[in-house]
C-alpha cells in the first residue's frame, strides 16, 4: 500500500512540522486531491448554503423548527414525506388493487 | 450609558434590534441565512448614530437615534392620546418638551439589494462619507450611501470558465485617506490595491502585495493557511495589517515585496493542522485591529487573545473568560505550552478549547478600552486605573 512506503521515506530526513502534519493527512485520506486550493474546493466554499428542494420544502423546515411542540399525527412508519427527496426503496409498496384485474389467470 | 471619557462607567446594553431575517431565494433553492457578517459605523454627522449592517446578500444602513424627552400638555389631546372634545377646552397652554427614560429607537433607513451572486464579506466605508465598497467571493461593488438602487461593479475576479477559479477575494477596505484607493485580500494570500481613477473597472492592481514562498516548505495546508481573513488599515494609512491562519503581517503600503513585519498568534497549532483540518477550524476567520498604528490586536482558541507592540516588540496572551478572571481584577498572561514539559500556569497545546474562538475584537478609537467577542458574551476590557 502506499501509505508504508510514505512512513520509510520519512525516517531519511528531517521533516517540517508543516509536512509531517501533510503526511498524517495523506495516509488517513490517500484519495485527497493534489491541490487543495483548486477550483473544487473553492467552488464548495462558494456554494455555502443549505439547498432545499424548493420553497415549500424551506418553509415546512422552518415550521418544523419553530413548532416544535405542535401534537404530530402518529408518525406511520411506512410513510416517506416531506425530510427528503424519496427514492423508490423508500417508497411503500403499491397497494394491490381490490378489483383483481379482468385479465388476470 | 455614554461614558464621558475620564469616567470609568460600565458597559451596558444600549439598543437591540433585528437587522435581518432569514430568506430563500426561489431561483436556487438555497436559504439567505440572517447571519449578519460585517457592520461598519458611518462617522457621526449629527446626533443619531448610522451604520451598516450586511449578511451574505443585502446590505442596511440603520439608524439609531435616542429620545429623551417627549411633548406634553396638548390642548387637543389628553395625555394618553385620546382626543378631547373641542367644546370642554376653555383655556389654551403651550405644549412642552418633558423628560422621559431614555428610549433608543433603530430604524432601517437604505436597503442595498440585489447586487451580490455570492456571499458578502466585508463592506468599507469611503472617507468621502459618501460611497462605500461591499466585497463577495468574486466582485466587489461601489455604493452610494444615498442610492439603493445601482452599484457600480469595480473588482471582478469571476473567471470565464469557473473551471480556472483558483482564488477567491477574502476581505477589502478603503484607504483611510486616500478616496479613491481600496485594497482587497485573497485566499492565497495576495493584497492587490486598486486606485479607482485609473479605470472603472479596477480589474488590473496598482500594487500587488505578496510574501514569497520558499517552495521547499510547500505542503498540503500551505496555500489554505496563507488565506488572509481580514486586512486592516493602520489610522494613519500608511500601514495595512493582514490575518492569516497562523500570524498577523503588517505591510507598508511602499513595499510589496514582503511584510515589514511578522506576528506569529498560535505556532503552536503548525504541528496539530492535520486536525484542525479534519475538525474544519483550519477554515476559521480571525479579525485583527490595531490601536492607532502601535499594537495590533487578534484573537485565537480556548478564549484566548493576543496583543503585539511593535515598537518594544513585546507580546502578550490573555484570556476573555468568567471562569478564571474575577470582575475588576487585572488580567493575568497566559501562556501556551507547545511541547515537553508544562511549567506550573501553562496551558498544553492539546487542552486548547477549539470551540472557544475569539474571531472579532475591536479597540476603542480614543480610549484604552478593548471589546473581545467570545462565543456567547461580549467582554469590555479597560485600561487598569492608576
Amino acid at each position: 500500500p502506499v501509505s508504508i512506503i510514505v512512513f520509510q521515506e520519512m525516517e531519511d530526513k528531517v521533516i517540517s512540522p508543516e509536512k509531517a502534519e501533510e503526511a498524517k493527512l495523506k495516509a488517513r485520506y490517500p484519495h485527497l486531491g493534489q491541490k487543495p486550493g483548486g477550483s473544487d474546493f473553492l467552488r464548495k466554499r462558494l456554494q455555502k448554503g443549505q439547498k432545499y428542494f424548493d420553497s415549500g420544502d424551506y418553509n415546512m423546515a422552518k415550521a418544523k423548527m419553530k413548532n416544535k411542540q405542535l401534537p404530530t399525527a402518529a408518525p406511520d412508519k411506512t410513510e416517506v414525506t416531506g425530510d427528503h427527496i424519496p427514492t423508490p426503496q423508500d417508497l411503500p409498496q403499491r397497494k394491490p388493487s381490490l378489483v383483481a384485474s379482468k385479465l388476470a389467470g | 450609558n455614554k461614558t464621558q471619557s475620564h469616567s470609568r462607567g460600565e458597559y451596558n446594553v444600549y439598543s437591540t434590534f433585528q437587522s435581518h431575517e432569514p430568506e430563500f431565494d426561489y431561483l436556487k433553492s438555497l436559504e439567505i441565512e440572517e447571519k449578519i457578517n460585517k457592520i461598519r459605523w458611518l462617522p457621526q454627522k449629527n446626533a443619531a448614530q448610522f451604520l451598516l449592517s450586511t449578511n451574505d446578500k443585502t446590505i442596511k444602513l440603520w439608524k439609531i437615534s435616542e429620545r429623551d424627552k417627549r411633548p406634553e400638555g396638548y390642548n387637543l389631546k389628553e395625555e394618553d392620546g385620546r382626543y378631547r372634545d373641542p367644546t370642554t377646552v376653555t383655556t389654551l397652554r403651550v405644549p412642552v418638551f418633558r423628560p422621559m427614560d431614555l428610549m433608543v429607537e433603530a430604524s432601517p433607513r437604505r436597503i442595498f439589494a440585489n447586487a451580490h451572486t455570492y456571499h458578502i464579506n466585508s463592506i468599507s466605508i469611503n472617507s468621502d462619507y459618501e460611497t462605500y465598497l461591499s466585497a463577495d467571493d468574486l466582485r466587489i461593488n461601489l455604493w452610494h450611501l444615498e442610492i439603493t438602487d445601482r452599484s457600480f461593479n469595480i473588482v471582478d475576479i469571476k473567471p470565464a470558465n469557473m473551471e480556472e477559479l483558483t482564488e477567491v477575494i477574502t476581505a477589502a477596505e478603503f484607504h483611510p485617506n486616500s478616496c479613491s484607493t481600496f485594497v482587497y485580500s485573497s485566499s492565497k494570500g495576495t493584497i492587490r490595491l486598486c486606485d479607482m481613477r485609473a479605470s472603472a473597472l479596477c480589474d488590473r492592481h496598482s500594487k500587488l502585495f505578496e510574501e514569497p514562498e520558499d517552495p521547499s516548505n510547500r505542503s498540503f495546508f500551505s496555500e489554505i493557511i496563507s488565506s488572509i481573513s481580514d486586512v486592516k488599515f493602520s489610522h494613519s494609512g500608511r500601514y495595512m495589517m493582514t490575518r492569516d491562519y497562523l500570524s498577523v503581517k503588517i505591510w507598508d503600503l511602499n513595499m510589496e515585496n514582503r511584510p515589514v513585519e511578522t506576528y506569529q498568534v498560535h505556532e503552536y497549532l503548525r504541528s496539530k493542522l492535520c486536525s484542525l483540518y479534519e475538525n474544519d477550524c483550519i477554515f476559521d476567520k480571525f479579525e485583527c485591529c490595531w490601536n492607532g498604528s502601535d499594537i495590533v490586536m487578534t484573537g485565537s482558541y480556548n478564549n484566548f487573545f493576543r496583543m503585539f507592540d511593535r515598537n518594544t516588540k513585546r507580546d502578550i496572551t490573555l484570556e476573555a473568560s468568567r471562569e478564571n478572571n474575577k470582575p475588576r481584577t487585572v488580567l493575568k498572561p497566559r501562556k501556551v505550552c507547545a511541547s515537553g514539559k508544562r511549567k506550573k500556569d501553562e496551558i498544553s497545546v492539546d487542552s486548547l478549547d477549539f470551540n472557544k474562538k475569539i474571531l472579532h475584537t475591536a479597540w476603542h478609537p480614543k480610549e484604552n478600552i478593548i471589546a473581545v467577542a467570545t462565543t456567547n458574551n461580549l467582554y469590555i476590557f479597560q485600561d487598569k486605573m492608576n
